[in-house]
């Protein structure tokens, strides 16, 4: 029985890295066939940025049962904080190297602002971290708006009222100009650093949520008050789960931020946040392939009907309502299992046809 | 000296003495009952012997350490296991994970161990698969170990609750109304199930039980407790004829 379930939910996941594996060299094909429009390609860095999102936001969401509206603030600081290290490090560092710094520095210091942000909030239940994040992205947002920092000889120097008053000797640098945020940036992220960047937390988080940790973290979700009383030191977990979660937020918004020449704070505002919520949900809540799948193709959708520019989120809409009502309505919900249960019949034959030949 | 030791424990909620000056000795491998009418404040005891209430007075020593108003996490790492009257089971996930989950602080490895896949990742996994198997053999649900916690009919959830709260290797098990919910058969075979399990494991169990059949036939000591306060205390025989059970029970003066 043991075997059996091991192998179910290893399979599962075999699936899921086999649709970003299959994904990555369709898309390399074609490239290579020359068959992408320049706008897709455009958006193959943002996919996957969203992607790790989803797939990160989910497991708060979705596998520790709590509400975070501030995902965007984690992106935030984890992008400027790996593109500052990006943008110092790259003229004088090799490459491949401060590449990597940028990544881990984006990821180390979402994953310290998670820490902050859960270490008062997740002693509490309820509603609290939904409103404390929801406030954590606003302040993020404006406080990284009004930021200005220079670099010369003297070392670092900070305003928050304009790049004069940074008091920079003649051939300093500003780093970050406020409103205007980070620019000059020479882009760095492409579709290959991105997918190996989803494979990873696909394989970091899948392998969380299958463990001993995972299940401590789980069983919270579903029952705080028995968690406790079979001794999950619940704090430890929802923190382990809240973090984990922040880092791989940073990680994406160093992934989407190297992908441009610029970089300002007005992108990673509320609506950013509820749009990874949108992709977590109507992927299902839970379900790490669902927004795997979810991010990208509402990604894609927006362009792919921007000829039909005056319909656009009219579809946009109609396709969110079709998802949910597929995901969530009971009759649904029956003939989809039904559906399943053929394929899965079918899916069995074929597999013994084959091990037979 | 005794399992567990309740000395003069009473907890008050604003204004009202929910429990009263209550005295409890546990001996190992016993089965005590806790009964009473409705509200008597049964369940307020467990909730007070497991850290989910801060007792406002007295105290709780388990094993010659003084647990009381602790955190349910260290209680039930100290030795104190439960189970709930109406069911907590983590509905979502498996049957076999629901009692991995009761194994957490017995099997440990640590969140790197699990993310890199370490080998004593598949070695400690394959030993938790090994002994949950072993817990829900004892209550006839192995069949169903990968089955979610939440399709299981009620009376094998009943009987999950209880292998989860013995994966944690308890000292003392309290069940809060196991028999709940069940028909005449399904609560002689629990029953049997209670008695194997003090047998088996030489814990001691305490239980709250509305099932008069059920606390008679497999309590060595009942306690009676109504209005927060012991009324009675004895074997079956001496409760059923105690003046003072009867009256609270049936009323009058």
């Amino acid at each position: 029985m043991n075997i059996k379930n091991m192998k179910r939910s290893t399979r599962s996941n075999l699936i899921t890295f086999g649709i970003v594996i299959a994904f990555y060299l369709i898309v390399q094909i074609l490239s290579a066939a020359g068959l992408l429009t320049n706008s897709f390609k455009g958006q193959l860095v943002p996919i996957c940025a969203y992607v790790i999102l989803a797939i990160s936001l989910n497991l708060t969401v979705g596998i520790l049962g709590e509400l975070s509206l501030g995902h965007a603030g984690f992106m935030s600081v984890g992008a400027f904080s790996g593109t500052l290290v990006w943008v110092t490090m790259s003229p004088t560092t090799p490459q491949p190297l401060a590449l990597l710094l940028a990544f881990v520095v984006g990821g180390v210091v979402a994953g310290i602002f998670g820490f902050l942000v859960g270490v008062p909030v997740l002693r509490l239940s309820g509603d609290y971290l939904a409103i404390v994040t929801l406030a954590f992205g606003e302040i993020v947002k404006n406080v990284m708006n009004a930021c200005y920092l220079g670099l010369d000889a003297n070392g670092l120097h900070f305003s928050l009222k304009d790049a004069g008053s940074l008091g920079m000797e003649a051939d300093g640098k500003v780093l970050i100009n406020g409103a205007m945020g980070i620019t000059g940036i020479s882009k760095a992220s492409n579709f290959t650093i991105g997918t190996v960047l989803v494979i990873l937390t696909l394989l970091v988080i899948l392998n969380l949520v299958h463990s001993r940790a995972g299940r401590a973290i789980t069983s919270i979700r579903d029952n705080e008050i028995a968690a406790r009383s079979v001794g999950i030191p619940i704090t430890k977990y929802k923190l382990m789960a809240f973090v984990t979660s922040a880092v791989f937020a940073g990680i994406a918004g160093v992934l989407y931020s190297l992908n441009y020449s610029s970089l300002v704070a007005k992108k990673f505002d509320y609506n950013t946040s509820i749009l990874i919520l949108v992709f977590v949900v109507l992927g299902g809540i839970g379900n790490l392939r669902g927004s795997v799948i979810a991010a990208a193709v509402l990604t894609v959708l927006p362009e792919m009907l921007r000829s039909m520019n005056d319909y656009r989120m009219l579809i946009y809409a109609i396709v969110l309502i079709v998802v949910m009502i597929f995901n969530q309505s009971p009759q649904m919900i029956e003939l989809r299992s039904k559906l399943t249960a053929r394929w899965r019949k079918g899916g069995k034959d074929e597999t013994k046809k084959k091990g037979v030949a | 000296m005794a399992l567990l030791e309740v000395s003069n424990l009473g907890i008050a909620f604003g204004g009202l003495q929910a429990v009263a000056q209550l005295d409890l000795s546990i001996e190992k491998g016993h089965l005590y009952g806790l009964i009473g009418p409705n509200g008597a404040g049964k369940t307020t005891v467990f909730n007070m012997l497991t850290g989910v209430y801060r007792p406002t007075e007295g105290n709780i020593v388990l094993d010659g350490k003084d647990i009381t108003g602790q955190n349910p996490e260290l209680i039930s790492r100290a030795g104190v296991a439960r189970t709930f009257q109406n069911i907590r089971l983590f509905n979502d996930m498996t049957v076999l994970d629901n009692v991995k989950v009761g194994l957490h602080n017995q099997i440990k490895y640590n969140m790197w161990t699990g993310i890199l896949r370490l080998p004593a990742y598949r070695e400690k996994e394959h030993e938790m698969n090994r002994q949950a198997k072993k817990l829900l053999k004892i209550f006839d649900l192995d069949g169903q170990a990968n089955l979610k916690a939440s399709q299981l009919p009620y009376g094998k959830q009943r009987k999950l609750e209880i292998a989860r709260a013995l994966a944690t290797n308890p000292k003392l098990l309290l069940l809060d109304e196991p028999a709940a919910g069940m028909n005449p058969n399904e609560t002689e075979e629990l029953m049997q199930t209670v008695r194997s399990v003090r047998d088996q494991f030489g814990i001691a169990i305490l239980l709250i039980e509305h099932d008069m059949n059920f606390v008679m036939g497999i309590c060595e000591e009942i306690t009676v407790l109504d209005y927060g306060r012991v009324i009675a205390r004895g074997d079956g025989k001496a409760i059923r004829n105690n003046p003072k059970v009867i009256a609270a029970y049936l009323g009058g003066d």
